[in-house]
């Protein structure tokens, strides 16, 4: 048997764990492989209820990606009213075409992609994001409920610099320990590697 | 004391030196640039924590800067003994994002590469294997004596013998000739004479089955839990195959087994790569008896410019190591807004630790060398 | 050796007797017994233990035993690509070795950076640190192309002068044969090359001339 769609997972997983929100996000690819983005504070506990599940038993958390998603800024054009002065010299209040742009905040993300061994079946993708990509990148660790998350949560702290807390090992894993800066990020600037040989010829 | 993540109690001494190695990253057991900081007291292992990111080389991010085209070649160099079953996870992850199908012959043909690849593969990991166990070369060179056959057909085919770079979406980069598919026939007739003499040179050996019965156990849930997949898993006794659970390619047309352990310990590990040597060449021989004639690639997709639709796709094969997977998110343009490979080696080695605890460091070598990685995997 | 020297020897050799310098002799002894070290880092690594292997065999050459401590090799083939993490890893392993040691970059990313040259983690080419012999190109090169870099190595041991100032560095106390050991940095390798080493290659493009 096979997992039911993606909505009636989120209606299951909301009525299984009171206080979850999942989020249905939808995938534009042929692949139609839906995701569903999950709340700070019941990721673990969704988790978990997706692992014992009767009939779901994901018991296999096989790929844990991290991406950027840095700001970026709309654009819209509104009609506002303004006073506006006509060519005699009088005010008068007319509707003016504006363009007002508000900055989108961006953030990290971590995916996470459930199958099952037991039932053979799958998959499906979870979502947790951060707040913004500066001060308050901090999502919970899924790694007590899947071991295998471990190094690749590692791996998504090392590159992008997403914490996650209850890891019980958070460090770097791919760059040394002393590396400041987190590569894989959209505006990571490499620093200039070659220092030009000077020669003067007199 | 109580070690939080692997739920039981770590070992330290009151009395008495724990002493710290640093196994790596300059080794003999060829493994590659892999360290595993160890701790011992006296002979046995207390500690042990792998260390690696000696050998990553950014593959993601240039594959993120470069298009979808120009990734290929970099995917050859990730596990770099098995450059046709990675290009398959790729192309195959691309074909799901950008809904693309795949004509009869490739498929074969892609099933022919990728089996040829698991053969040679699993051969030189017995091989090394072997080496690291202290049967100084010779399994490694009859190992490689048949890998320089493999590599031979890989050269005619696709013009290099390791990095191949030869499958593309929806299909191939090259039609294989009459003349190609009679040499598989002909090599396909030597194997299973190969396999026999490979596992006769060390089958009832006494210093084999000391070392390896009862090494390195890994238990099932844990495996399922740890996310580790291939033959590794296999030995520990889940019956989970991609090739058999996805079925992807024309995989479903082809009877094999799927061998299994009962122990999961180093020697069930070492067994299992044989059997699947076996069921390989099953696999061979009908793919090459069955191959139809046709086209090889999928004429309306444009591959220099491909422009998949804004989405994501995970895809994912039974390589040699395990399960490769490819995670690519597509924002419209000709680049992957997101590219990522799932390591089946770096997985594996999660329990690493776990396997080692107990046994002395020279059993950590072989359990190492059971795991079957690649640092250009681990790493990327 | 002049011509007439070389007539004369060949006229000794026929009536049974040996003739030779020391020059030659002693590149001779060092030539045919160069002992690499067993430093594979990627995909080149197994292109090298192919050659290794009996289709190519590397034995003949004299490269019998691949030694894995430095303190016993010659020669460190620096296969694969050499990232910034591993880089002072490599710098000390060829100061651990002992003179004469030469240097062989097999590879592309060995002598560049390769196809990774743009990666945040990678060391654009091993000669950033340490003096390299031989370059071989390729991505990987093939088994006969190791081969022929052993030989254009062993053309050049046997090339080296005993006395006089083009002698090679062995020979000479001045010269140094320990190189600094980069250091990790925040954002990279601290130095991000060794300027003695570096500008000594050929055609190096960051040359400013003012």
């Amino acid at each position: 048997m096979a997992l039911p769609p993606v909505e009636e997972l989120k209606a299951q997983i909301e009525a299984g764990v009171p206080g979850a929100s999942a989020t249905v996000i939808p995938n534009g690819s042929p692949s139609a492989q839906h995701s569903l983005l999950l709340d700070h504070a019941h990721a673990r506990a969704v988790a978990e209820f997706l692992r014992n599940h009767n009939e779901w038993r994901l018991d296999y958390c096989t790929l844990v990606t991290g991406v950027d998603w840095p700001d970026t800024e709309t654009s819209e054009k509104i009609k506002v009213k303004k006073l506006v002065k006509a060519a005699d010299g009088t005010e008068s209040e007319q509707e003016v075409d504006e363009v007002r742009k508000t900055k989108v905040p961006g953030y990290l993300e971590a995916v996470y992609h459930l199958f099952s061994m037991e039932k053979k079946h799958g998959q499906v993708v979870l979502r947790l994001r951060t707040r913004n990509r500066t001060d308050d990148t901090h999502v919970p660790s899924l790694t007590p409920v899947w071991r295998g998350a471990e190094f690749q949560e590692r791996e998504a702290f090392d590159l992008y610099g997403i914490v996650f807390d209850g890891h019980p090992d958070l460090r770097r894993i791919l760059m040394w320990d002393g590396f400041k800066d987190y590569p894989m990020r959209k505006d990571y600037v490499p620093p200039a590697d070659e220092i030009p040989v000077v020669e003067t010829h007199s | 004391m109580r070690d939080a993540l692997l739920d039981r109690d770590v070992f330290e001494p009151e009395e008495g030196e724990i002493m710290e190695v640093s196994m790596g990253p300059h080794h003999p057991s060829t493994h590659g640039v892999f360290r595993m900081d160890v701790k011992l007291e006296g002979e046995r292992v207390v500690r042990l924590k792998p260390v690696f990111g000696y050998l990553h080389r950014n593959h993601e991010k240039i594959a993120e800067h470069g298009a979808y085209l120009s990734a290929i070649p970099y995917t050859d160099r990730l596990d770099y003994l098995c450059s046709m079953t990675n290009n398959w996870g790729y192309v195959l992850a691309v074909e799901k994002l950008a809904g693309l199908q795949v004509p009869e012959r490739a498929e074969y043909l892609r099933v022919i590469v990728a089996e040829l690849t698991r053969f040679q593969n699993h051969a030189g990991l017995i091989g090394f294997l072997l080496q690291d166990m202290g049967a100084s070369g010779t399994p490694l060179m009859y190992a490689f004596r048949e890998r320089e056959k493999i590599l031979d057909l890989f050269e005619s085919l696709s013009g290099a013998r390791m990095m191949c770079n030869y499958m593309r979406f929806g299909g191939l980069r090259v039609d294989a000739t009459k003349e190609w598919l009679d040499e598989v026939r002909a090599l396909t007739g030597r194997l299973p004479g190969f396999v026999d003499e490979f596992e006769a040179l060390l089958r009832a050996n006494e210093i084999l089955m000391a070392r390896t019965q009862g090494t390195g156990v890994l238990p099932r849930e844990l495996a399922i839990n740890a996310s580790v997949t291939g033959p590794m898993l296999r030995a520990s006794g889940v019956n989970y195959d991609v090739r058999k659970v996805d079925r992807y390619g024309v995989y479903d047309r082809f009877s094999f087994k799927v061998p299994l352990g009962e122990h999961g310990d180093v020697y069930d590990r070492y067994m299992m790569r044989l059997l699947e040597m076996r069921e390989t060449v099953k696999i061979l021989e009908q793919a090459a008896k069955d191959i139809p004639e046709g086209p090889i690639i999928d004429p309306k997709v444009r591959l220099r410019g491909l422009r998949p639709k804004a989405g994501e796709a995970y895809g994912r094969i039974e390589s040699p190591k395990g399960e490769l997977g490819f995670f690519l998110i597509s924002d419209g343009s000709g680049n992957p807004y997101r590219y990522r490979v799932r390591p089946p080696s770096m997985i594996n080695l999660t329990i690493l630790e776990d396997m080692c605890l107990g046994h002395n460091i020279a059993d950590v070598v072989i359990i190492l060398g059971s795991v079957d990685i690649v640092l250009g995997e681990v790493d990327r | 050796m002049a011509d007439e020297l070389k007539d004369l020897k060949i006229e000794l050799s026929k009536n049974g007797i040996f003739t030779t310098t020391l020059e030659e002799l002693y590149n001779w002894g060092r030539k045919n017994s160069v002992w690499p070290l067993t430093f594979g880092l990627a995909c080149c690594a197994i292109e090298m233990i192919a050659t290794t292997m009996a289709r190519y065999d590397l034995a003949r050459f004299g490269a019998e035993v691949f030694r894995p401590s430095p303190r016993q090799a010659d020669l460190i083939i620096v296969s694969g690509t050499v990232t910034k993490k591993m880089a002072p890893q490599v710098v000390r392993l060829y100061n651990q070795m002992p003179e004469p040691k030469y240097v062989i970059a097999m590879g592309a990313c060995a002598i560049s950076g390769g196809p990774f040259r743009d990666g945040y983690n990678v060391l654009k080419g091993i000669d950033r640190y340490i003096p390299v012999d031989v370059h071989i190109p390729g991505c990987p090169p093939r088994p006969e192309a190791l081969i022929h870099a052993f030989m254009t190595l062993q053309k050049k041991i046997d090339e080296q002068a005993l006395a006089g100032s083009t002698r090679p560095r062995h020979l000479q106390k001045d010269l140094p044969s320990e190189f600094p050991v980069p250091a990790f940095g925040e954002h990279g390798l601290e130095p991000p090359q060794n300027n003695d080493v570096f500008h000594e290659a050929a055609g190096n493009p960051l040359k400013v001339i003012q």
